[in-house]
């Protein structure tokens, strides 16, 4: 065993990032790539809980989920998720670039997809800024006083219903947020690593792997933008 | 995941451009009236993308690892289970 391998570890002995309980830098590779794709597989299944939670309550309450979903701006919305859409697109360009062996252009891509999910995050700000002004977060002081408008008379709600709606858009949507901070941070700690030439085409798992949690954190949103905002506007 | 799991810079532009355009297609599909479709709608747009985004942003397509796909399936498998089931209760409640 070791004789027959003793050829082909020779010159994987030279790639320091090769751990030794490894027999070559793929295989090191798919292993990495299976743990994170059973890791986003968790990260489904914990956003599949709150998912099922407002599907239950949308189909219960939905004048109630209508008339709050429309309070929100669509337009921010759907910038945001033009703006994370890009992020994505500037992530799988990085992980281009790390496998072409460019560490200018990774840098710059990585730099370019923190910045994006900065401003996404400022955007989501300035949105929940919003509702506290308006007295739309949950608590003691929600107040919610908006009809549904079923095109052809206007149907009072019960806000305790549309504060059912406000608490699953601020865990969801907050849960959401935090993933970005964390997908954020790791970037600008990859960033910096990129930066002083840690990857090389022989070595780029830690881009790989960040790059697939950010295009799932992406998924996530690309489902919350219709079922958050887009309820019943045509009217 | 393959030894040579990306495609041309080209192409991630044109998946890219792809999403946004959908994007705009799903704001404006929710200003039309389609009755009970308008969720359904929103929701098939956004699975569109999501399949964009996995098979060619996360390399699922031309992977050389069965094994990748087989994860990602059995988490939708599960999730489908969970909210099959939870509807199959919560839709046929007398109450309700």
């Amino acid at each position: 065993m070791a004789d027959s391998h003793a050829t082909t570890l020779e010159p994987e002995a030279h790639n320091p990032a090769l751990l030794h309980h490894f027999a070559d830098a793929q295989q090191q590779k798919n292993a990495a790539s299976l743990g994170m794709w059973l890791f986003l597989v968790t990260e489904i299944m914990f956003f599949g809980g709150m998912f099922c939670a407002y599907l239950v309550y949308r189909l219960a309450h939905f004048n109630a989920f209508a008339a709050a979903s429309q309070q929100l701006s669509i337009k921010l919305g759907a910038f945001n998720t033009a703006v994370l859409l890009v992020s994505s697109l500037t992530v799988v360009l990085a992980v281009k670039a790390a496998e072409a062996g460019n560490r200018k252009q990774l840098v710059t891509y990585l730099v370019i997809t923190v910045l994006l999910g900065l401003t996404f995050l400022v955007v989501k700000g300035f949105e929940y800024a919003e509702k506290f002004e308006r007295h739309h977060v949950p608590g003691p002081t929600f107040s919610f006083t908006d009809t549904f408008d079923d095109g052809s008379q206007k149907i009072p709600v019960n806000p305790n219903e549309a504060q059912l709606y406000f608490s699953l858009y601020f865990a969801m949507t907050g849960m959401h947020a935090l993933h970005m901070i964390i997908g954020c941070g790791l970037f600008t700690v990859l960033a910096v690593f990129a930066w002083k030439g840690h990857y090389s085409p022989g070595y780029f798992t830690p881009i790989e792997n960040a790059g697939l949690y950010w295009h799932l954190v992406d998924i996530i949103w690309i489902y919350l933008f219709p079922l958050l905002y887009l309820i019943s506007r045509h009217r | 995941m393959s030894e040579h799991a990306t495609s041309s810079r080209k192409f991630y532009v044109g998946i890219g451009m792809s999403l946004l355009v959908l994007t705009s297609v799903t704001v404006f599909a929710a200003f039309v009236n389609l009755g009970p479709f308008n969720p359904v709608v929103a929701l098939l747009i956004a699975t569109i993308k999501a399949t964009l985004v996995v098979l060619f942003f996360m390399h699922v397509k031309g992977a050389s690892e069965k094994l990748t796909a087989a994860v990602l399936v059995s988490g939708f498998f599960f999730l489908a289970i969970l909210l099959s089931l939870a509807l199959a209760d919560y839709l046929t409640r007398a109450w309700r």
